[in-house]
């Protein structure tokens, strides 16, 4: 059993003009076996959310909480969150020269276990994870994410998902920039991840493209740095006839 | 026999005159022509002057390294006079290190490849120092025969004052790959010319790896022969708090259609720790159709680090296939950090990973498989020694 609980979260940035405040008290809290989707025109401050639980340095966390299990998430390192049980697929994930995805995996996978991978299936189940998301075997001696398309980086991070099997995933904008074929594939393994058992799934978007491949529990509009509101499936469905103009004037 | 072939291809090249960029000297053995430097020089501004202990010094000393080597059948090893190393076409002194070099050695090392000879293993010289009392003056002789293949490896070990002019001449069609490793003592000094000359349709490909010492010095020059050449130059170094490590290239497109790629890599750490980079490349007009390209890439692990990076690019013609540089001076890319940390790694590790990879890239160019893994072993000695540890920190 697993809950990742938000609760009014404050958090800037440091800009020219001094530190501006992006999310302006986000609650939400997501139980295993939920896929929560939000949704949010952009500059809403949905990317702000999903590198704030992961604990990028360049946001500040000024109010609020955020706990794993109970565990205080904001006290934790990067790597503590990741290890505690966090994942986030990010929009534009980085190119690493040199270190090969294989090397990378491994080490990703020793750290959170807390032990090397077992030698002899090891090699099939990264074979197997790159494979069920269209990337050959070759990709794993390539260096991390470096010359990988747009849709390869995506697949390279929902690979890593299912691999590492965290208890919650952050899914910051998996969609943007797929073809359909790249979407379904991306959506299937995260279908696969959330079937697993236990497993809480963030989905952030700006399009309802991808929630016809993956159908969300709860759906929440995401304007201003907060959330306008939170609904089911079926929000959706109206965000996507009627787009966020009606929450984008209330929200100023 | 061999000398009769590459007798025409050494006159040859020096009748394209003499080096007209500004960023040279006129290059010769009169020491006259040489002067003590001042610091102020460019060739000189980068270096600190004082810690080339005598290396500037006109004085005679008969101290060598000691010299242990593993020659592939086919392959000599003889000591020649210094007559007969310019009659093979040796490249004249650039600067004054080379210039007493040439003047003290006493004559040369000649290391023979013969033509058509195909090498399965490498040529290995290992070159220890054996203290600071005297300093050494050396002058070498690489010989590679026309259409031979070969690697040959060159080490150097122990505790020294080292100048030396090293001139590798590539016959047509040759193939070699030359690898260097300088891991001297914290407290030795060491200054290199290294000639290369590139015959007709030959590859070099040169690696250099500069680790130890508390100053080095390489000036690496390269020219052709003959149209066809490709000269790829690699370097990977790690400078430690006080070092002094200085690699200068030096890329004369002497021919057209000739090729050059230079790549160097390194990292700084501590208090003091210093590196520079200069890249020269030189387009004659008669160079037509030409290819050029080259990096200097320095990650800077720590405070209290200096890297100077220069590259120079002269065109005297503009009917080339291309041209151009690159040059960076950073520190760990904060993003690469979190990417991996965002997977469970811890910052140490992650640090080490992002480390490895960035020479990874270079040692896995080098060619040569039993050497990589040993390459990797050094990279990873001096990782284990400081950045994991001030990662921690």
């Amino acid at each position: 059993m697993s809950t990742l609980e938000i609760k009014d979260l404050h958090v800037s940035v440091t800009t020219e003009d001094g530190p501006k405040e992006i999310l302006k008290g986000v609650t939400l809290t997501i139980k295993d076996g939920e896929t929560h989707a939000i949704m949010g025109p952009n500059g809403s401050g949905k990317s702000t959310l999903a590198y704030s639980i992961a604990g990028h340095p360049k946001y500040e966390v000024t109010g609020g909480s955020v706990t794993l299990d109970g565990e205080d998430v904001l006290a934790m390192s990067v790597d503590e969150r990741a290890r505690a049980g966090l994942f986030l697929a990010m929009q534009y994930p980085v190119e690493v020269p040199g270190v090969s995805v294989a090397n990378f995996l491994r080490t990703a996978k020793t750290a959170i276990d807390g032990e090397a991978p077992k030698l002899r299936t090891w090699v099939k189940d990264v074979n197997t994870a790159l494979g069920a998301n269209g990337l050959d075997a070759s990709f794993s001696q390539r260096s991390v994410n470096e010359g990988f398309s747009g849709g390869e980086k995506k697949r390279h991070e929902i690979a890593q998902l299912n691999l590492l099997q965290p208890k919650v995933a952050v899914l910051d904008e998996t969609d943007s920039g797929l073809d359909i074929d790249a979407l379904k594939v991306v959506s299937e393994g995260v279908n696969t991840f959330a079937q697993g058992g236990d497993k809480g799934v963030l989905l952030i978007t700006h399009y309802t493209r991808i929630l016809r491949y993956i159908k969300p529990d709860f759906v929440h509009v995401f304007v201003a740095g907060k959330v306008a509101e939170s609904g089911g499936a079926e929000l959706a469905e109206q965000l996507e006839a009627e787009g966020y103009d009606k929450y984008v004037a209330a929200a100023r | 026999m061999t000398v009769i072939d590459e007798t025409p291809a050494a006159a040859q090249a020096v009748e394209t005159g003499k080096v007209s960029s500004h960023l040279h000297p006129e290059p010769g053995y009169d020491l006259a022509l040489h002067p003590v430097p001042t610091g102020r020089e460019e060739i000189w501004r980068f270096t600190p002057l004082k810690r080339l202990q005598g290396l500037l010094d006109d004085q005679a000393s008969d101290a060598h390294l000691s010299w242990t080597t593993q020659l592939p059948a086919g392959v000599t090893l003889t000591p020649i006079s210094g007559e007969e190393a310019r009659e093979l076409g040796e490249f004249l002194p650039f600067d004054r290190l080379a210039a007493l070099a040439v003047a003290h050695a006493g004559g040369a090392m000649l290391l023979d490849i013969p033509a058509e000879a195909e090498l399965d293993e490498p040529v290995r010289i290992d070159l220890e120092g054996t203290g600071l009392d005297q300093v050494v003056w050396g002058q070498v002789i690489v010989r590679v025969g026309r259409f031979a293949r070969a690697t040959v490896v060159i080490e150097h070990r122990g505790q020294a004052r080292y100048s030396h002019a090293t001139t590798v001449l590539v016959g047509d069609g040759a193939q070699l790959d030359l690898v260097t490793l300088n891991d001297w003592s914290d407290d030795s000094v060491h200054a290199g010319q290294v000639g290369i000359r590139v015959g007709r349709d030959a590859r070099v490909r040169a690696s250099e790896f500069t680790i130890g010492g508390d100053l080095v010095r390489t000036s690496t020059n390269v020219e052709y022969a003959g149209p066809g050449g490709d000269a790829e130059l690699l370097g990977l170094y790690f400078v430690d708090a006080g070092q002094h490590i200085e690699h200068r290239l030096f890329v004369d497109h002497t021919a057209p259609k000739t090729k050059s790629n230079v790549t160097y890599k390194g990292a700084l750490q501590g208090e003091g720790a210093r590196a520079v980079w200069i890249g020269n490349v030189l387009i004659r007009k008669v160079a037509e159709g030409i290819e050029t390209y080259e990096e200097n890439r320095n990650l800077v692990l720590t405070d209290g680090c200096q890297a100077d990076s220069v590259p120079n690019l002269e065109i005297e013609t503009g009917e080339i296939e291309g041209a151009g540089h690159a040059s960076a001076i950073g520190r760990f890319d904060d993003e690469q950090l979190f990417y991996l940390r965002s997977r469970g790694i811890e910052e140490s590790e992650a640090r080490r990973l992002v480390v490895h990879g960035f020479f990874n890239d270079l040692i896995r160019r080098v060619g040569v498989p039993e050497l990589e893994e040993r390459l990797r072993a050094v990279v990873e000695a001096e990782l284990e020694r400081h950045v994991l540890t001030d990662g921690q920190a």
